[in-house]
């Protein structure tokens, strides 16, 4: 046997030779196309995968944007736990706790406006619900905005002007670095969250999104609990470290 | 379509408040002296919640195998970031004159 034909064995052999339909098949030639359907596509249900996939591989890479600051946190309280400690108290809990709150009603509103697209509702009460998630988006924002004001009021911003009475005033200005990156961070991908729902708010006044095409709104909808998942974890890192020794 | 899976709206009300829940429980335990296990109990409450989010909120249940394969893969590299990274940084200092 030439080398050739044992080549093209190996090929027919393996999964990667043979044409796959990653929806499963829906396989419509002769249908009409749906005005969304872009022309590399099988279908909408396919087009649909393919978008969700490349926002999780995006999410991927915020997850690792994020994990490079968690894992500084990791390593400098290690390396100064009590310091840590008294630094955390300093932060409002009420304020973190609302927020926490306000972050996970949006995450439920914008769920809903998610399903309001994919079950074709008016396009007035999924603007209706983007609107509400725009809200609370924004009213963390506000209470975020009064507690960086304590912080440089108080002089426990990092830099020139850092004050701190308690007894690690240097493992503190090491918290509060990270906490404004962390938290700043954050903050800056709610404010993105709020300009992508402008614009999604605007394109489902015009009707855009129904039960054969929601992907903006899908898509959207990953960012905007993505921005949530961080905050569970900045949270209780953040706020909650050691309070029970206060508690006395 | 898998894509297009419509979850009921009870479903989305029942995660949001074990979300509250488990916010709510996660203030309540850092008041309670649990020693080492506060830190145990605070990431525990917050991977559950997480998890919650990821699930339903944003549809991975109901995605295709090759989605849950790239989220998985996002939290697995996650975990060997601190896996290897605490690695150095919790055993320096286990060997005599290593320290620093």
């Amino acid at each position: 046997m030439s080398d050739g034909h044992a080549h093209a064995e190996h090929l027919s052999g393996s999964t990667y030779g043979s044409p796959v339909h990653v929806d499963g098949g829906h396989p419509a030639p002769g249908h009409a196309h749906h005005p969304k359907l872009q022309h590399h596509f099988d279908d909408m249900g396919q087009q649909a995968e393919a978008a969700t996939l490349g926002m999780w591989v995006f999410l991927v890479t915020e997850i690792m944007f994020f994990g490079g600051l968690f894992m500084a946190y990791l390593v400098y309280r290690h390396a100064s736990p009590s310091a840590f400690q008294e630094a955390s108290h300093h932060l409002n809990v009420f304020y973190g706790t609302l927020n926490t709150a306000i972050l996970i009603v949006s995450s439920l509103t914008m769920a809903l406006g998610v399903r309001s697209a994919q079950t074709s509702a008016p396009a007035k009460t999924q603007v209706m619900w983007i609107v509400i998630t725009m809200m609370f988006g924004a009213a963390f924002l506000g209470i975020k905005a009064i507690e960086y004001t304590e912080k440089f009021r108080d002089h426990i911003v990092p830099g020139p002007n850092f004050r701190w009475e308690g007894l690690y005033p240097h493992g503190a200005e090491q918290f509060y670095s990270l906490y404004f990156c962390m938290t700043g961070l954050h903050a800056l991908h709610m404010v993105i969250g709020l300009g992508i729902m402008t614009w999604l708010a605007l394109t489902a006044l015009r009707g855009r999104y129904n039960a054969d095409y929601y992907t903006p709104v899908e898509v959207a909808g990953l960012y905007w609990h993505f921005v949530d998942i961080v905050w569970i974890f900045l949270f209780p890192l953040l706020y909650l470290i050691g309070r029970h020794y206060h508690a006395a | 379509m898998s894509a297009g899976h419509v979850a009921p709206k009870s479903m989305y009300y029942m995660v949001f408040l074990a979300l509250l829940v488990g916010t709510g429980l996660t203030v309540a335990a850092a008041f309670v002296d649990m020693g080492a296990m506060n830190n145990v109990v605070m990431l525990a409450i917050a991977g559950i919640k997480a998890s919650l989010v990821v699930l339903f909120f944003m549809h991975v249940r109901w995605s295709t195998r090759l989605t849950w394969v790239v989220a998985m893969a996002g939290f697995f590299w996650l975990l060997i970031l601190f896996g290897l990274g605490m690695a150095d940084y919790l055993t320096r200092g286990w060997v005599a004159g290593t320290l620093r």
